[in-house]
């Protein structure tokens, strides 16, 4: 058994009367893709916001290689090693695409407003640094020739693929996806599948939140389904596929106990 | 830094350098020049406090006071060198910009505005009232003029020390926005939840760029000190912060040009319309009114618009 990069326990967060997310206990593996699927309006993205910081927990724990993080404010966990993307894309839209991965660089460098002013040798280094680090995600994504471009003129499908560069630049140990592949045609998924498969061999460990059954049954170790904010179900793809709760929510079935 | 920037810093230092001579030595034609510099270097400041930190300052005018303050009642009351009480105003407004912003900047929204038109408010008052120091309302006289080895600087000289201290805050201003942090700040702009994502603390920044702003308008405001060797509340009211902030406006946020182009035409127009006598204010309120309706952004972007005829909107200041 492989160590744990995140563990949750006894997670919920309340909007209000809304049970978002409850009592949700999972692991995640170093080294795994782990799918979360589940209908609309099943915590997904909720908890890819519990897990970044953007709100903090109702109760429960969040557990980062050992590291709370219930407490911690997004831009802490990002310097921790935990990336993301976003569903609805939020890209820099004032700065090229180069610049906004320039931008994931950020949590691993330092100049501040002194050493910027002053143009002093140690921040011109790093500034090449950041330059070149973030070329080199332009190009692991396959976006080198759009680099000097403006981040929101690209195509839909190049703008995900850009986030995901800009989230890769922070050098993360966990990547968050959030349906990367909505929007996407066949033959973008089918690259994107690969590039997920090629981030793994980075040696990072990847959660991906999509509706896409195909790409989530090709790439993941292991899913996870939410229903109402609960676990129905966990476990290898084609063991959760055939998961008699599992239909019943996607297809909205009631169960027989027959 | 980008060649146009370095560019137009050059011809700056040029016409700075040369406007002496064509100005013939003519005190008033000098001190103009002498007030647009004092009014650029806070407006540098609150550009960037309003460009890339999204913020806007009400209190501006009274950091120009401490600053200002600082220089006359440390001279005339502590005998302290002009030099001396020069830093101590930067560290006396640096350390309040730090207090104010500190709990007001990790609010989202216009709390930086409320807190700081407090503040100035509070501080207008304290000139006020605190004669013994201050000299109250009826100002405070007999400040000495900066010296260097010695000598007073006057006329063209103190023209190149305010200018070439401009062009020195320019160059540290462009620095900071072409790098990491300038980066960081718009990209809170452009979006706030993925900066935060990307590692980026977007209010321990805003407040840097508060604390660098305040600094600015401190140094301006020893120079004015120094200068007119006369100062009174009067000239750190309210209204001044206001005026402050329409110079950045006109000029417009886009770039740290637009709040030099904006001190420049603000303080001159004045100056200008002064022949209108009666009809001057009138004049003035409507120049301002036509260039916000017709050019929202400023009058630097909306001359760079009218240039290139294209229009479309530029993607990412570099």
């Amino acid at each position: 058994m492989s160590q744990r990069v995140l563990e949750v326990q006894r997670l919920q967060k309340f909007f209000g009367g809304l049970r978002a997310i409850d009592a949700l206990d999972f692991t995640v593996a170093e080294g795994q893709i782990k799918s979360i699927i589940g209908p609309n309006g099943a915590g997904k993205t909720t908890l890819f916001n519990l897990i970044t910081g953007i709100f903090p927990p109702t109760g429960g724990t969040l557990e980062f290689k050992g590291k709370m993080l219930n407490d911690l404010k997004p831009h802490d966990i990002a310097r921790l090693g935990i990336s993301r993307t976003f569903q609805t894309l939020e890209l820099f839209g004032n700065m090229t695409a180069l610049e906004n991965v320039m931008i994931g660089r950020h949590g691993r460098t330092v100049a501040g407003i002194f050493r910027a002013g002053l143009r002093l040798p140690g921040m011109r280094r790093e500034e090449r640094g950041i330059k070149e680090k973030a070329f080199e995600e332009l190009h692991f994504m396959g976006l080198e020739n759009r680099a000097m471009m403006g981040a929101t003129s690209l195509p839909l499908g190049e703008q995900k693929l850009l986030e995901i560069a800009r989230a890769l630049a922070t050098e993360p140990q966990l990547l968050l996806l959030d349906e990367p592949a909505s929007g996407l045609n066949i033959r973008e998924t089918e690259k994107l599948s690969e590039t997920i498969l090629r981030i793994r061999e980075r040696g990072i460990t990847v959660m991906v939140v999509e509706h896409d059954m195909a790409l989530v049954m090709e790439i993941s170790d292991d899913v996870l389904v939410l229903n109402y904010g609960k676990k129905i179900a966990e476990g290898l793809p084609r063991d959760v596929q055939r998961n008699r709760e599992v239909i019943a929510a996607y297809l909205g079935e009631e169960l027989t106990d027959a | 830094m980008k060649r146009e920037d370095l560019y137009t810093l050059l011809f700056i230092a040029i016409t700075i350098g040369l406007f002496p001579l064509l100005a013939g030595g003519q005190e008033y034609y000098l001190s103009l020049l002498i007030f647009v510099g004092i009014n650029s270097l806070i407006t540098m400041g609150l550009s960037m406090l309003m460009g890339y930190a999204g913020q806007i300052s009400l209190g501006h005018a009274a950091f120009f006071g401490i600053g200002a303050y600082s220089s006359g009642v440390l001279t005339t009351k502590y005998s302290f060198q002009p030099l001396e009480a020069f830093c101590a105003g930067i560290f006396l407004s640096a350390i309040i910009a730090f207090l104010v912003g500190k709990p007001t900047l990790r609010l989202k929204g216009h709390y930086m505005a409320v807190a700081t038109l407090g503040f100035g408010e509070i501080l207008f008052i304290v000139f006020n009232e605190l004669s013994p120091l201050t000299g109250g309302p009826s100002g405070l006289s007999g400040i000495p003029p900066l010296t260097l080895f010695g000598h007073p600087l006057e006329g063209a000289n103190y023209l190149y020390l305010v200018w070439g201290l401009v062009i020195l805050l320019l160059l540290f201003s462009l620095n900071v926005i072409n790098s990491r942090v300038g980066r960081a700040l718009r990209a809170v702009h452009g979006s706030e939840l993925a900066a935060n994502a990307m590692g980026v603390d977007a209010s321990r920044f805003k407040l840097q760029v508060f604390v660098l702003s305040a600094i600015y308008a401190s140094m301006a405001g020893s120079l004015y000190a120094h200068f007119i060797t006369f100062i009174s509340p009067s000239s750190f009211s309210l209204m001044f912060s206001i005026l402050l902030l329409m110079m950045v406006v006109v000029g417009g946020t886009e770039t740290i040009w637009g709040a030099l182009l904006g001190a420049t035409l603000i303080t001159l127009l004045p100056e200008y319309l002064r022949g209108l006598e009666d009809f001057e204010v009138l004049a003035y309120g409507a120049i301002l009114m036509v260039v916000l309706l017709f050019m929202p952004q400023g009058i630097l972007e909306g001359m760079r618009k009218m240039l290139s005829k294209k229009g479309e909107g530029r993607v990412g200041r570099p």
